[in-house]
């Protein structure tokens, strides 16, 4: 059962768990700014662009 | 397996492998469609999204040389020794070594294709398109295959990887916004616009970490 969730987390997770943890918070602001405000579009590229800098930045440091 | 341990156990672990696949994916492929939409692509598209961005990741460390790209002929060389190396165990007259090895690698990889193809079709609407799309992928793979004659060194692994996680990405973060609530500016034509922005800041990250890697060495 372990090895089970062990190869799930990998296989979506992968190797920075920081990456799913920035993009489950971007998701969540663009569903709450979503309601009220029609660019809130815009923030979904932007986190995917800053978590990915931030992801490989830590690597080629 | 097939070549250094048999083709006989290789080839039923490979058939039992797609048996449990076509089960999951007939069990699961149904269950998706009575999900409601919004609520699928906020699902899928956060989930396409963090597994897109590994394969990115990935992909862009070995484009700038921070990460050594795959080296086919070695990996194939080592798992070669290891299947020569392994000890012979026979179970229902199957090399078991050879079926479990084959098994695990054919399913698991499956379980990957399949879980990006019924997700792609749930989120449009068509599973069997979704499917007849991965189908004919295969077979321009093996008649690539039969053509080329050559060994998988020759395939231009990391091109593809990045092309596939620009792709995921892309739809991650299309659906992902569709499902949190976000209507985007034209409707289905931000979706090459989203590519272009993808594509453009993974090729602006390569360059800089190509830059990086030169000022440090």
């Amino acid at each position: 059962m372990k090895r089970f969730g062990l190869f799930w987390w990998d296989f979506v997770v992968g190797d920075d768990w920081r990456v799913a943890v920035g993009i489950a918070l971007a998701l969540g602001v663009t569903a709450l700014l979503a309601t009220t405000w029609t660019g809130a579009w815009i923030v979904l590229p932007l986190a995917v662009a800053a978590v990915l800098a931030l992801s490989l930045r830590r690597v080629a440091r | 397996m097939g070549v250094t341990r048999g083709w006989r156990s290789a080839l039923a672990g490979t058939v039992a492998a797609s048996l449990v696949l076509a089960v999951v994916v007939a069990a699961l492929g149904p269950a998706l469609t009575v999900i409601p939409i919004e609520v699928l692509r906020l699902v899928v598209g956060s989930l396409l999204l963090v597994f897109g961005l590994q394969w990115l990741r990935k992909a862009i460390l070995r484009a700038s040389g921070w990460r050594a790209l795959r080296n086919e002929d070695s990996v194939y060389e080592r798992e070669v020794e290891a299947a020569r190396a392994a000890a012979a165990d026979e179970r229902a007259g199957l090399d078991w070594y050879a079926f479990t090895v084959s098994f695990k690698g054919v399913l698991l990889e499956g379980l990957e294709v399949a879980f990006i193809v019924l997700t792609f079709g749930s989120t449009q609407g068509s599973i069997p398109l979704a499917i007849a799309g991965a189908a004919a992928a295969v077979v321009l793979v093996v008649i690539a295959g039969v053509v080329v004659r050559g060994p998988l060194s020759r395939v231009p692994e990391n091109t593809l990887a990045f092309a596939v996680g620009v792709m995921l990405t892309t739809f991650g973060t299309f659906w992902g916004a569709e499902g949190a609530g976000v209507d985007w500016p034209g409707g289905d034509a931000a979706l090459p616009v989203v590519l272009a922005f993808v594509v453009l800041m993974s090729l602006t990250y390569v360059a800089a970490l190509r830059r990086r890697k030169l000022a440090v060495a």
